[in-house]
């Protein structure tokens, strides 16, 4: 059917089956990529546009019903060539924008609004943005963007040695706010083939696959395990288990089992029943009691009891001075599987360029990928680049490998283009989730509420592969204790294979389900001597000076106090209105929480060096070669600012490469809140080589003052100024590496398994619907010991989405294989669900880390949880051990306790 | 690759039902039953038939299009009766759905979470069909029969839902429970409309969704209220036993148990707020 309309002010016109999705037909045949896919459902609002004026979801619109109507995309925003709209402005200003992929969808959202009322209250723009899903900002930045969209407080822009610390947009965020950054699925050549993954609809099964030749002959390939040269990946180098097709047995749901490549509308034809695969399923393995069971049948043949790793940190003598101890408190926590629920599903397309094969997709590490994928092909690493895409919101999901080693294969093999998108049940069904907890915990304390001892164990669900479960079950035992000082400490964790999706890693590796263990242990302690809850956990902060239980003296930078003394007032006067509402009688009580928590930056006793370049062409142009992949979070302005201040030139001034493996070198996986701390340092070094060759180069000393116009560096040495032409001086290019100084830990867990820790201490209050068991969050402040905030705006960015996806632990978040594969069965906080954020930023300096700043990504969410239940705690009496807590679980819980009060 | 009719008039949809078509019209339950596969079915696109469009009152009350859109329905210019239709209007999907998704689809699709089904049941809506063969109308309570299924003949096209006019003065009020403020498939909802007279109740009708494979009618309540003061006591009529019509069931958003508890929870508050 060809068809007419208005496309962002202009005619346009289609052609094509008119049942085609407006969004597909926007992005695959009218070139608007801006406008991005999240669930092809309607439930995240990614895609949304104006249709004759209105916000409607482009994937729910079918392009017969176009014909002769107006359709505006975030294309149309702009005024003209560089003349951004208002609102995008805002957005900019704001830092409303992280990883970008939802941020189309919520401009044209808000702009429905704004051109009806341009100074819309809050509850107005939570109603008109109510229908799109971030699942990085926390929403605040954005509402307050759409609120200010008449009046925007301009961000401000830095001078030479002035960027850290100040709130410089984003380096990418104009490519954000304008649709113009490419994602996972934004690049894919026209001309290239499709693959579509038939998937495993059992948990756990044996299978044969029968005569596949007829597919074959309609199609380009239909892969199968025995095209795979090297069937097995994982994150550690001695643990490769997971098949990328699996080989006649399948171990959980929605593993992947045959790959069919042709043209795009041919895979999509091809309906699961039509692929030959006859099953036999087996009973699974669902939960660590079952995995643990003598009789228990095995998840994987090698893996004896099911067991992946055990562990644990031993300090004094546990048992006995719990036993000395004047209140000891104890309980069970369990935590579900999370699903990370980025708004960009995995997508990415691959080409083999000779002996190469080139691989542009999402992702959160270039050079584990690159590496993985080599191991897999049986190529060298050097064949292998990867090309990273922006990258649609990570939290830890996007470290494993999921569209590329299937990519790399049929590219290879077939010699052209192949894409692969996977569909929102298929990102959700396939890829890892946070491990399911059962946290043990007894803690002790003396009669002044001094922490004495404590023994806490946790079973992880590790699922069917290993991923990254050993990387929770080394990190949760260092932290299980929290960010107290305790003389005698046991911890111990255990995780098990289960026919579950594989666990891996997800915002926190394991601490945030700890944390929920510790924190409810301090709360019960503290109301059993009588003291206040934050009082009480100010008494046993670790504190500079200390030694953890991994015999690690924290020489400096442990500022849990210092954020405890920057919550007390708003604890003071929170308490005091709780009591006041509350007198009030009614259905509804309130409450408030505290929750504190610390973190190791980086990899735990394992070495993860960063390498950053920082180059000067003779042409003029300043460069940062960046490995270090931005998800979201801010890396690519923070490793701007740091090397712009190290070289001594403005931030405005650096353009950036970023990721690609034959561009830039490795800096690490985005992972383990590191990129700050330890690219952060390789950055500020390389910045410094770059700015000692200028020095050398011009004769001057340290304090000199560089200036950089075209071609020409000036350098500015007390009255002298000298100039280098940097044409006739050839390229200069400054290195900086840095690695975190940390040791092995021993059998009971002792030496220094990360450089530095940061602190955090969150309280939340909340409302309670005593009759209804909801639980609303009205309000939260974060105090975070950040040790420098290089960028402040990021900053609050990134603790802001934590709580979010904290809130989503606590109160809504639970992913069950087959029935929650979907954003409206599996329910992450909306815009009207997060409350107002306050961000009060600790800067206790770490002296290791550039310009004295640490890590913020993980430490954000993990206090989060803990706080709410704390609250729920105090609002109702009910002491929660398991979450979500969903309405109907705290209304029983709220029930049982009536009458066992009664 | 199926066919694609997009008719003007009526009379063509009709027409073309004489074979078998998937109705479309705002797209927002059609394409999430289709995600990550090519649609092959023929399509009967009928949001272009203007006739389905939009509301008009008639001597005996009011007529709903059909192809009528939440948002359009919020912004119609209608009596307070219709507040508790308009108030489960916001809550369903977000926003892009409220403005793409139809009254007749709601009915249609026949979720037994569908937000708009007690409101419409509160207002005592029937529901039109037509087919070549004329036309028939039926109690929405009649038209659902069950999960995702309706008394509508494969011939047959809803084409409106009528409301009669109340005799007397008529309020309304919808409450939803979910576990989430925005975009959230209800645990429970609860809808009232009672006709007033001398601050007395005349008549009530109420309805629970959610609660049972369709939204059911309580008729014992909806006869204990007759003859009720309308103040903020009006919910203490309510009992326990009032609720013989529902039957959940346990699902990942919450327990039966659950269920059956917070259903009355919804309808004490749901009837003050209609007193109020």
């Amino acid at each position: 059917m060809k068809l007419e309309f208005t496309l962002n002010g202009r005619a346009a016109s289609w052609d094509g089956a008119p049942v085609t999705r407006l969004a597909s037909a926007l992005r695959d045949d009218l070139g608007v990529t801006g406008t991005k896919i999240g669930c092809d459902a309607g439930d995240c609002g990614a895609c949304t546009v104006l249709l004759d004026g209105r916000q409607v979801c482009s994937c729910l619109v079918a392009m017969g019903q176009i014909e002769g109507r107006t359709v505006e995309t975030v294309e149309g925003l702009e005024a003209g060539p560089d003349a951004m709209a208002a609102l995008q402005q805002s957005f900019l200003d704001h830092g409303a924008a992280q990883c970008g992929i939802c941020t189309p969808g919520m401009l044209m959202a808000a702009q429905e609004l704004v051109r009806r009322n341009n100074k819309p209250s809050r509850a107005e723009v939570e109603d008109f943005l109510g229908g799109v899903l971030c699942r990085c900002t926390g929403y605040g930045k954005i509402v307050d963007a759409v609120m200010d969209v008449v009046a925007p407080t301009p961000a401000t822009a830095s001078a030479a040695g002035e960027a850290v610390g100040s709130r410089i947009v984003r380096v990418d965020g104009p490519a954000k706010v304008t649709g113009r950054d490419l994602f996972g699925a934004d690049t894919i050549p026209r001309d290239a083939l499709w693959i579509r993954v038939v998937r495993s609809p059992h948990a756990r099964a044996r299978f044969v696959l029968g005569d596949l030749e007829p597919l074959r002959r309609r199609l380009a390939a239909v892969l199968t395990a025995a095209d795979v040269p090297f069937n097995g990946y994982g994150i550690y180098p001695d643990i490769k288990d997971q098949p990328v097709l699996a080989d006649g047995q399948v171990r959980y749901r929605g593993e992947a089992v045959v790959a069919l490549v042709g043209e795009h509308a041919e895979v999509l034809a091809i309906r699961d029943d039509e692929v030959p695969i006859t099953w036999t399923p087996e009973p699974p393995v669902f939960g660590v009691d079952a995995a643990m069971a003598e009789d228990a049948p095995l998840v994987q043949a090698d893996r004896r009891g099911n067991l992946l790793l055990k562990g644990g940190v031993k300090s004094g003598d546990t048992a006995a001075a719990l036993d000395a101890c004047a209140a000891v408190a104890e309980g069970t926590f369990e935590t579900a599987f999370v699903e990370h629920a980025y708004i960009e599903p995995e997508a990415g397309w691959a080409r083999r360029v000779g002996d190469r094969i080139e691989i542009h997709a999402t992702t959160q590490t270039p050079y584990m990928d690159r590496d993985e994928i080599a191991n897999l092909m049986r190529l060298k690493p050097e064949a292998v680049r990867i090309v990273p895409t922006a990258c649609g919101g990570g939290f830890g999901g996007k470290l494993d490998l999921s569209v590329q080693p299937l990519l790399a294969i049929a590219a290879w093999t077939l010699g052209r283009p192949v894409a692969l998108v996977y569909t929102r049940p298929e990102s959700m069904a396939a890829s890892t989730k946070r491990h399911p907890a059962r946290v043990t915990a007894r803690f002790g304390c003396d009669a002044e509420g001094k922490l004495l001892a404590c023994d806490v164990t946790a079973l992880f669900d590790t699922g069917a592969y290993a991923s990254w479960g050993p990387t929770v079950a080394n990190r949760v035992p260092v932290h299980a204790m929290g960010p107290y000082a305790i003389p005698n400490v046991r911890t111990w964790g255990e995780a098990y294979f289960t026919n579950g999706p594989p666990a891996g890693a997800f915002r926190g590796f394991g601490v945030p389900q700890a944390a929920i263990a510790h924190e409810a242990m301090m709360d019960e302690l503290a109301d059993r001597l009588g003291i206040d809850r934050l009082e009480f956990r100010h008494r046993n902060a670790l504190r500079a000076g200390d030694m953890t239980a991994t015999g690690q003296t924290l020489a400096h930078s442990a500022g849990l106090a210092q954020c405890l003394d920057a919550l007390r007032p708003h604890w003071r006067r929170a308490h005091e209105e709780i009591a006041a509402f509350n007198e009030r009688g009614g259905s509804h009580r309130r409450g408030i929480g505290i929750g504190c928590m610390w973190y190791g930056i980086g990899n735990t006793s394992m070495s993860n060096p960063s390498r950053m370049r920082v180059g000067l062409s003779p042409g003029g142009t300043l460069t940062l070669y960046s490995g270090a992949l931005d998800i979201g979070q801010g890396s690519n302005t923070i490793m701007v600012q740091i090397a712009a201040d190290a070289v001594g030139l403005p931030a405005d001034q650096f353009t950036l490469v970023t990721g690609d493996t034959d561009l830039t070198a490795d800096a690490g996986k985005t992972s383990a809140s590191r990129q700050t701390f330890v690219s952060g340092k390789a950055a500020e070094k390389a910045g410094q080589d770059l700015r000692q060759q200028i020095l050398r180069l011009a004769n001057a000393g340290p304090d000199a003052i560089l200036s950089l116009e075209g071609a020409t560096l000036s350098v500015r040495d007390g009255g002298e100024v000298r100039t280098i032409d940097l044409a006739a001086s050839g390229p200069l290019m400054g290195e900086g590496t840095f690695d975190p100084p940390t040791t092995p830990l021993d059998a009971e867990g002792q030496g220094v398994p990360y450089a530095t820790y940061a602190f955090a201490a969150q309280l939340a209050e909340v409302e309670v619907d005593v009759e209804l068991g909801t639980v609303k969050v009205l309000r939260i402040v974060a105090a975070h010991d950040v040790g420098r905030a290089i960028n402040p705006t990021l900053v609050e960015g990134q603790i802001q989405g934590g709580v979010a996806q904290g809130l989503g632990l606590a109160l809504m978040e639970e992913y069950l294989p087959g029935r929650t594969e979907n954003l409206h069965d599996y329910l992450i906080p909306t815009v009207g669900d997060v409350p107002e954020i306050e961000c009060l930023l600790i800067e206790d300096r770490e002296p290791l880390g550039p310009s004295g700043a640490k890590g913020i990504g993980e430490p954000a969410l993990v206090p989060t949880a803990p706080a709410i239940l704390g609250a729920v705690h105090h609002a109702t009496g009910v002491r929660v051990h398991r979450v979500p807590l969903l309405p109907h679980r705290l209304r029983e819980a709220i029930v049982a306790l009536e009458r066992k009060r009664a | 690759m199926g066919a694609y009719l997009r008719p003007r008039g009526l009379e063509e949809a009709l027409q073309a039902l004489t074979r078998p078509f998937t109705v479309l019209a705002g797209g927002t339950d059609f394409y999430p039953a289709r995600v990550g596969r090519a649609v092959t079915e023929d399509v009967l696109d009928i949001a272009g038939i203007a006739a389905l469009r939009g509301i008009s009152e008639t001597s005996a009350g009011w007529r709903l299009g059909a192809t009528t859109t939440w948002s359009e329905l919020v912004e119609a210019d209608l009596p307070p009766m219709f507040d508790g239709l308009k108030q489960a209007a916001r809550e369903v999907g977000g926003r892009q759905i409220q403005n793409a998704g139809t009254i007749a689809g709601n009915i249609c699709n026949a979720s037994p979470a569908a937000d708009g089904v007690p409101a419409l049941l509160a207002l005592d809506a029937e529901v039109e069909l037509a087919s070549r063969d004329g036309a028939r109308r039926l109690p929405l309570a009649s038209f659902i029969t069950g999960v995702r299924t309706t008394a509508r003949e494969p011939g047959e096209l809803v084409v409106a839902l009528h409301v009669p006019r109340p005799r007397a003065e008529a309020r309304s009020a919808f409450l939803k429970l979910g576990a989430r403020r925005y975009l959230v498939i209800s645990i429970a909802m609860a809808s009232t409309l009672v006709e007033v007279e001398d601050g007395k109740v005349k008549a009530a009708r109420v309805a629970v969704g959610a609660c049972s494979p369709v939204a059911q009618r309580l008729p014992a309540l909806e006869q204990a209220l007759v003859g009720a003061t309308v103040d903020a006591h009006l919910g203490e009529r309510l009992a326990p036993s009032h609720l013989a019509p529902l039957s959940p069931i346990d699902d990942v958003r919450g327990s039966a148990g659950y269920r059956s508890e917070v259903a009355l929870v919804l309808l004490r508050r749901l009837l003050s707020k209609v007193a109020a």
